[in-house]
């Protein structure tokens, strides 16, 4: 299959044959899927299923480590990810990435979420103050954060943190954004507010999320892919995954039977 | 099987009473052992400081750092070793700070991981246990006579650049190693590059380790000797170094020909003794520098 143009503007990625070792170690295996515009798919499976491995490899992250080999296309918008035209700071410019624990920069709450914007050519104070201000708004921080743009990230609680880097992330004018495990570092209540935030995002943005938790993939995404041991078992719609599962696999992680 | 039970846990009991009683008895053994060990060592630094003090009171005054040397001890005054050293810290300075930061980021953030960068690290910090008066010998082939700076500040500036840059290097490392490596991949995935992330994010982190570790070295620089020696600074300067191609003379050199030459001139003793003071003095206030900006700026993630 061919992508036609309407597939282009449909699909944002297309997984073709995605294989990955770190080492001798296979990671990922032959992974085929294609990820639609403007939903959000979580990627749930038991640890060290490839799970995290797989959205890193969205954005070319996983680069950082060394031992890494990657065979197979990742097309974005009908673009190889790992062709030679594709520059990874443009491609990481336009796929934004939330990561497992906050990481804010030790600096202003204000300096973080234009930290993008500024590093992308914005210089006029008064388009930084603005898109600051509708990246807050978004992330449902502004009216917390408001009145003290000025003070370290680092005062903020954990949930706070979070929501300022997925502000952060958006400030960039992503168009995925990639969140890797975005709650496992934080509590019930500040999970709970960025699951509210995610309805909206998927407005703006193709959201691909990774969650070691059932429930959260159920409630807040609309396709749900299932891995294990490297291979994708299982991708459909969220409710078809989590009422009539297709693979045996699906059923019994699904059910609490392992994982 | 019960009286059995009984024997070995009051046996068990006995036996552990005896051993923890030795174990104290160890521990204290232990502690005063080490008290003794540090005890020792400041002993011997107060005698030597009180020596120093002692001898140095009298001679030591605002006449003394404003004056020119002189043969005779009573007019005698280092006006010219602090210029000298003063200017010798504006060529060490930036010569240190810029090579050394620029290597240590090479090395940390651009140079793959493999056999030479490691060969490259181990032997950086090989160089920061050379001794001195190697580095002496090296100024002395390339900056004094290849270069023809001859007994300069700016030859000396060179060498003593040489010999503290390790110690640059190695701070800046480990500086830029406890960057948390999830700064740098927030700014990786924004679709910053390696010198954007580098600049805007990992050296504003690393400043104050990079500052500390710079502050030391520029203390070791202040206070040696042995490379200076050989280069061949003149023993006696009666001019006060103007710019960096003047001959100069520095502190450390300065005490060093003055307690030589108290053989003819017992009081020359006295005239070390106030140098040294007014050395140790300049040294302990950058160690408090770099404390103050070490803890000021210590961040925990």
């Amino acid at each position: 299959m061919r992508s036609t143009n309407e597939d282009l503007n449909k699909y944002v990625y297309d997984i073709r044959g995605l294989n990955l070792w770190y080492g001798d170690k296979q990671a990922l295996i032959d992974i085929n899927m294609g990820i639609e515009k403007n939903e959000i798919t979580a990627i749930i499976g038991p640890s060290g299923c490839g799970k995290s491995t797989f959205v890193k490899t969205l954005n070319r992250m996983i680069e950082s480590i060394p031992i890494v080999r990657t065979e197979g296309e990742i097309l974005y918008h009908g673009h190889d990810i790992f062709g030679s035209h594709m520059m990874v700071e443009e491609l990481r410019t336009r796929v934004g990435m939330v990561f497992q624990k906050p990481n804010p920069f030790p600096k202003s709450i204000f300096e973080n979420v234009v930290y993008g914007p500024k590093i992308h050519g914005v210089k006029d104070k008064r388009t930084l103050m603005e898109i600051a201000e509708q990246s807050l708004k978004r992330a449902a921080l502004w009216d917390e954060v408001k009145d003290r743009l000025s003070d370290n990230a680092y005062g903020l609680s954990g949930g706070q943190q979070q929501r300022l880097c997925i502000a952060r992330t958006m400030a960039v004018s992503p168009e995925v954004i990639l969140m890797d495990e975005p709650t496992s570092a934080l509590d019930p209540v500040a999970t709970m507010r960025i699951e509210e935030l995610m309805e909206d995002l998927k407005k703006e943005f193709t959201v691909i999320i990774v969650t070691h938790n059932m429930q959260q993939a159920a409630r807040i995404s609309d396709k749900t892919a299932f891995f294990l041991s490297g291979q994708l078992i299982e991708f459909d719609m969220t409710n078809k995954i989590f009422s009539n599962p297709h693979d045996k696999r699906t059923e019994d992680y699904i059910t609490g039977r392992f994982g | 099987m019960n009286e059995k039970i009984n024997e070995l846990e009051k046996k068990q009991a006995r036996f552990d009473k005896d051993r923890i009683a030795w174990r104290i008895g160890l521990n204290n053994f232990a502690k005063n052992l080490f008290s003794l060990s540090t005890i020792f060592a400041v002993v011997v630094l107060g005698i030597l400081l009180y020596q120093i003090v002692a001898e140095s009171i009298g001679w030591l005054d605002w006449k003394f750092l404003t004056s020119n040397l002189s043969i005779f001890p009573e007019k005698a005054g280092i006006k010219g070793a602090i210029i000298g050293t003063l200017f010798l810290m504006m060529i060490v300075i930036p010569v240190t700070l810029i090579l050394g930061v620029s290597t240590a980021i090479y090395l940390e953030e651009y140079a793959t991981e493999g056999k030479l960068q490691r060969l490259v690290k181990v032997n950086i910090s090989n160089l920061a246990s050379v001794p001195s008066v190697i580095f002496g010998l090296l100024g002395l082939t390339v900056f004094s006579r290849m270069l023809g700076l001859g007994s300069s500040i700016l030859a000396g500036g060179l060498t003593m650049s040489l010999l503290v840059l390790p110690i640059v290097v190695v701070a800046s490392q480990e500086a830029l190693r406890a960057v948390p490596g999830f700064l740098r991949e927030a700014s990786f995935g924004m679709g910053a590059d390696k010198w954007t992330t580098i600049w805007r994010v990992v050296l504003p982190v690393s400043i104050p380790g990079i500052l500390t570790g710079a502050i030391l070295a520029i203390s070791r620089a202040i206070g040696e000797t042995a490379p200076l020696v050989v280069l061949g600074i003149p023993t006696l300067i009666m001019k006060i170094p103007t710019g960096v191609m003047d001959d100069f003379t520095v502190m450390p050199i300065q005490i060093y020909y003055w307690t030589l030459d108290t053989v003819l001139t017992p009081e020359y003793a006295y005239l070390a003794s106030a140098t040294i003071v007014v050395l140790l003095l300049t040294l302990f206030m950058l160690n408090l520098v770099a404390i103050i900006i070490r803890n000021k700026f210590q961040k925990t993630f």
